[in-house]
């Protein structure tokens, strides 16, 4: 403030040292509350990696991402993560073929064709749907959407990759729905007025005007999809069958990185076996994709988000 | 501290109560919003701040409470002096709570707490300690009358405040501001956002109190400023172009600059 | 340059009036398409509901909530998993939420707006997005065994609680940002310190805000499942953790923390991994109440926060 100050401060205006210590002591005790967060951050990384290393120690890198084969708990033991990637990658890309199209037409017809008494009643379905537990989508999957498909396909064995994936796509929908709708609704009225003004449609001014405008957050909102999808544990472990199997077809069962560490929890675990280890590498391999999606799915944001 | 006013109409001694001394501000940004004022306000007296918007002058009334602290990044250069502890209130060795129970604020649209009557004009109390039912009372009851607002209220002080009318808000943020004994009350735009009867109710309230403190007001309304005000300042693009007694400058004043506002001329 | 005669205009007037009729079936369809696709959706809530009431209905009585689990899939219920499930959640409350709103209330309050705050903003916003399995292994390594807590209650807990944690925080966050500038200057006026201001306005006047948030969060630990199993808790128990209230001095122990224990969806989960459809009926019963607890609590939380912005006039 200022350098030079010949008054010299009255003792009523001086500053109160025990309110100041106070004062101090709240800011100190708030901040460590703050600080928590980064603490679980590193308490994770800190808690995979030091459990994963003696497992890399024992299983080169080379086996891990190229063997095709994993069963730890076998006799014959194969360390290959494939399998369990290609069982997440499976049901992921089968939700994110329903989730998409779907996700993203609700979203545009909330932000663009509902009348706001429509909105006001879809938007709570939409969050009622997002608080139901994933082990019930699971029973449906497995109870209902399984037989249904039978019906059509009867080879179907009633474990297998289609069902969970189905009902993964609808448990996702709403997740994209309200991201995507709430930047589209973020899109000001003054853009739209200009293309009805043209003479646009609202079909038309939702995809060649709106949607183009709100692009970082419908894609913000697929990321946040596939993202929660790969992280998706209860559904693939009641209905997919909990055998790790490399393979991209639907109709068969499988693990994913999930239903694997559910599959071995749900065993004996010796704590500092090879078997207790590889849950800690699978789970390290999940983090790192999930990762790397958020991070991609900032960038990307960054990249085309638009100011109004 | 005492200064004879050496003017064509007053003569007699006023008393200093604070004094803004080659005052410069900065916002966070850099910009610089008040540059080298230098202005008296006397001991129970109205001074105004009058000029067009931007010029400066809620920026300086904030400085008198310390408000700018709250937004990191502000600046103060200078010195305001508070009387009679000839402190520069400024100073990074004064604490701005201490200033802020010595001088009150008044804003510009009313913005009681939601919560009762009794406990906004109750809260400034509290904060400094006081608990005693008997003596909480007394209090609000005096701030309650000091603001004009006892007899409309007495009966329902644990009503929601929210649900006074504009102006019992505004008498309700008076006797908040009063009930903690200020030397100085500082005003900002108070009656901007009220109807005529209740801004007539307000300036007839402020010459009131100025018998028991003094009074720093910032007015958009220059018609305010020449009914009550003793003093008047005219500030333009954070610079004081002129301070004089306010018959003075509305009547006769000695800069062109001052008779083009005050005249319509622009602003 | 031959300037366009009128008779061509005749026949721009009819293609004109042509490609208007397109958009509008095109706008039509997709008006369709988005109500068929919004009526499914809320369909598909309803059969799920309905689904497990039908399926599990000759489990609705008492004796279904007042038994444990047993071999008889008829005599099976679900006493211990509701039982662990309120424990768990007390302590998953009491820990997640002074947390979480301390923490809301640092980073909108006292944080200045340097690299450290965006630290701790880009790590909770992270966090919201891990998968739960993987609080499940952060929980197994740290908790159960580096410090020794064991497969208990309290390990569940404080899983559950690190999950609700960056719910309570942004919620936190939004109802403080909710309050105008105008009532913290006015409390600052009267010369109240930073922490009185807080203690005093900002965090009352956020508790509907950070109410919905609570309960959101609560309803999401009520369904979790994937790290409540990876921590080891058990399947078949057929007793119930201590009592927390005794009738003798000093009235409260804290032997149940340290107790093995199940929850409400890994009973379901453990009875739907079973062959026998016996034992598929008690799954659904066990979903039907689950989803009929989530959703209570979900459709509780939206209506106070519909009321809460009906009711704010700053």
């Amino acid at each position: 403030m200022n350098p030079e100050n010949d008054l010299i401060i009255s003792p009523r205006l001086a500053k109160n040292f025990r309110r100041n210590l106070m004062e101090r002591f709240i800011e100190f005790g708030l901040l460590c509350s703050g600080l928590v967060a980064i603490f679980i951050t590193l308490a994770i990384v800190y808690v995979l990696v030091s459990e994963a290393i003696p497992f890399f120690q024992y299983v080169s890198i080379k086996d891990f991402l190229t063997d095709t084969v994993w069963t730890p708990n076998y006799s014959i033991k194969h360390y290959g993560i494939l399998p369990l990637i290609s069982g997440t990658l499976t049901t992921t890309g089968i939700a994110l073929i329903v989730a998409v199209p779907l996700g993203t037409i609700t979203a545009i017809y909330l932000s663009e064709f509902a009348s706001h008494k429509v909105r006001e009643i879809i938007k709570p379905i939409l969050e009622l749907l997002v608080g139901v537990p994933t082990v019930v989508f699971g029973y449906f999957a497995l109870m209902l959407v399984t037989p249904m498909l039978q019906k059509i396909y009867p080879d179907l064995t009633t474990f297998n990759m289609l069902g969970p994936g189905i009902v993964m796509g609808i448990m996702i929908v709403p997740y994209i729905a309200s991201v995507a709708e709430d930047s589209m609704r973020a899109v000001p009225m003054s853009m739209r007025e200009g293309a009805y003004a043209m003479g646009a449609t609202r079909f038309q001014t939702a995809v060649r005007v709106i949607t183009p405008a709100a692009i970082s957050g419908i894609v913000a909102a697929y990321i946040l999809a596939i993202s929660r999808a790969v992280g998706e544990t209860m559904i693939v472990a009641i209905a997919a069958g909990q055998q790790p199997n490399f393979t991209f077809n639907p109709v068969e069962s499988a693990a994913t990185i999930t239903s694997y560490i559910v599959s071995v929890a749900l065993g004996d675990l010796e704590h500092g076996g090879i078997g207790y280890q590889s849950i800690f590498a699978a789970g390290l391999t999940l983090l790192i994709m999930t990762l790397l999606i958020n991070i991609l799915g900032h960038a990307v944001r960054k990249k085309y988000a638009e100011r109004y | 501290m005492v200064k004879k006013i050496t003017t064509n109409k007053l003569k007699h001694d006023e008393i200093i109560k604070a004094e803004s001394k080659n005052l410069n501000f900065f916002y966070a940004d850099g910009t610089q919003a008040l540059n080298n004022v230098s202005l008296p306000v006397y001991e129970n007296k109205i001074t105004a701040l009058i000029g067009p918007s931007g010029c400066g002058k809620s920026t300086f009334l904030r400085c008198f409470n310390r408000m700018h602290d709250l937004y990191p990044g502000n600046r103060y250069d200078g010195q305001i002096i508070l009387q009679p502890d000839n402190t520069n209130i400024l100073s990074d060795g004064v604490d701005p709570i201490e200033v802020r129970m010595r001088i009150s604020m008044v804003f510009q649209k009313p913005n009681p707490f939601p919560k009762s009557i009794y406990e906004n004009v109750a809260y400034g109390l509290r904060v400094r300690g006081e608990s005693n039912k008997r003596s909480l009372d007394e209090k609000v009851e005096e701030a309650l009358k000091g603001a004009s607002l006892w007899n409309e209220v007495k009966d329902r002080l644990q009503d929601l405040a929210f649900n006074l009318s504009g102006g019992q808000q505004q008498r309700l943020c008076i006797a908040r501001a009063l009930a903690t004994e200020p030397e100085i009350m500082l005003f900002d735009e108070p009656t901007s956002a009220l109807d005529p009867i209740a801004t007539m109710n307000i300036e007839e309230l402020m010459s009131e109190l100025k018998q028991k403190l003094s009074i720093l007001i910032v007015t958009h309304n220059m018609q305010q400023a020449a009914r009550i005000s003793d003093y008047t300042a005219y500030m333009y693009l954070g610079k004081l172009v002129e301070f004089d007694a306010t018959n003075q400058i509305f009547t006769n004043p000695s800069k062109k600059e001052t008779e083009d506002y005050i005249t319509g001329k622009f602003g | 340059m031959a300037i366009q005669n009128k008779p061509a205009a005749n026949k721009n007037l009819s293609s004109i009036r042509k490609t208007i009729a397109n958009h509008k079936r095109y706008d039509f369809i997709f008006a369709s398409l988005g109500t068929l696709v919004i009526a499914s959706l809320t369909i598909t809530l309803l059969i799920l509901f309905l689904d497990l009431v039908i399926d599990g209905y000759p489990r609705f009585n008492l004796d279904f909530f007042s038994n444990f689990p047993s071999r008889r899939a008829a005599r099976a219920g679900i006493l211990s998993a509701w039982i662990g499930s309120s424990l768990v959640l007390l302590v998953t409350f009491i820990v997640a939420v002074p947390l979480g709103i301390t923490s809301g209330v640092y980073l909108e309050e006292y944080a200045k707006k340097n690299w450290f705050s965006d630290l701790i903003e880009i790590n909770v916003s992270n966090l919201a997005g891990v998968p739960s399995i993987i609080y499940g292994l952060l929980a197994l390594g740290l908790f159960v065994y580096s410090f020794g807590l064991g497969q208990s209650i309290l390990t569940a807990g404080l899983t559950l609680a690190l999950l609700m944690l960056p719910i309570v925080i942004v919620s936190t966050r939004e109802a403080i940002r909710a309050i105008p500038v105008h009532i913290r200057e006015a409390a600052y006026a009267v010369g109240a310190t930073k922490w009185q201001v807080c203690h005093n306005h900002v965090i009352p006047y956020s508790y509907g805000g950070i109410l919905t948030g609570v309960i959101i969060g609560m309803a999401r630990a009520i369904g979790e499942t994937a790290p409540i199993i990876t921590i080891g808790a058990l399947t078949f128990i057929a007793f119930l953790p201590p009592s927390p209230i005794g009738l003798e001095p000093p009235f409260l122990n804290f032997e149940w923390l340290e107790s093995g224990f199940t929850v409400l969806p890994i009973q379901m989960f453990n009875w739907i991994s079973r062959p026998q459809h016996a034992f598929h009926i008690n799954a659904a019963a066990t979903g039907a109440v689950i989803i009929m607890l989530t959703l209570l609590m979900n459709g509780f939380a939206i209506k106070l926060r519909y009321n809460i912005r009906k009711k704010i006039k700053w």
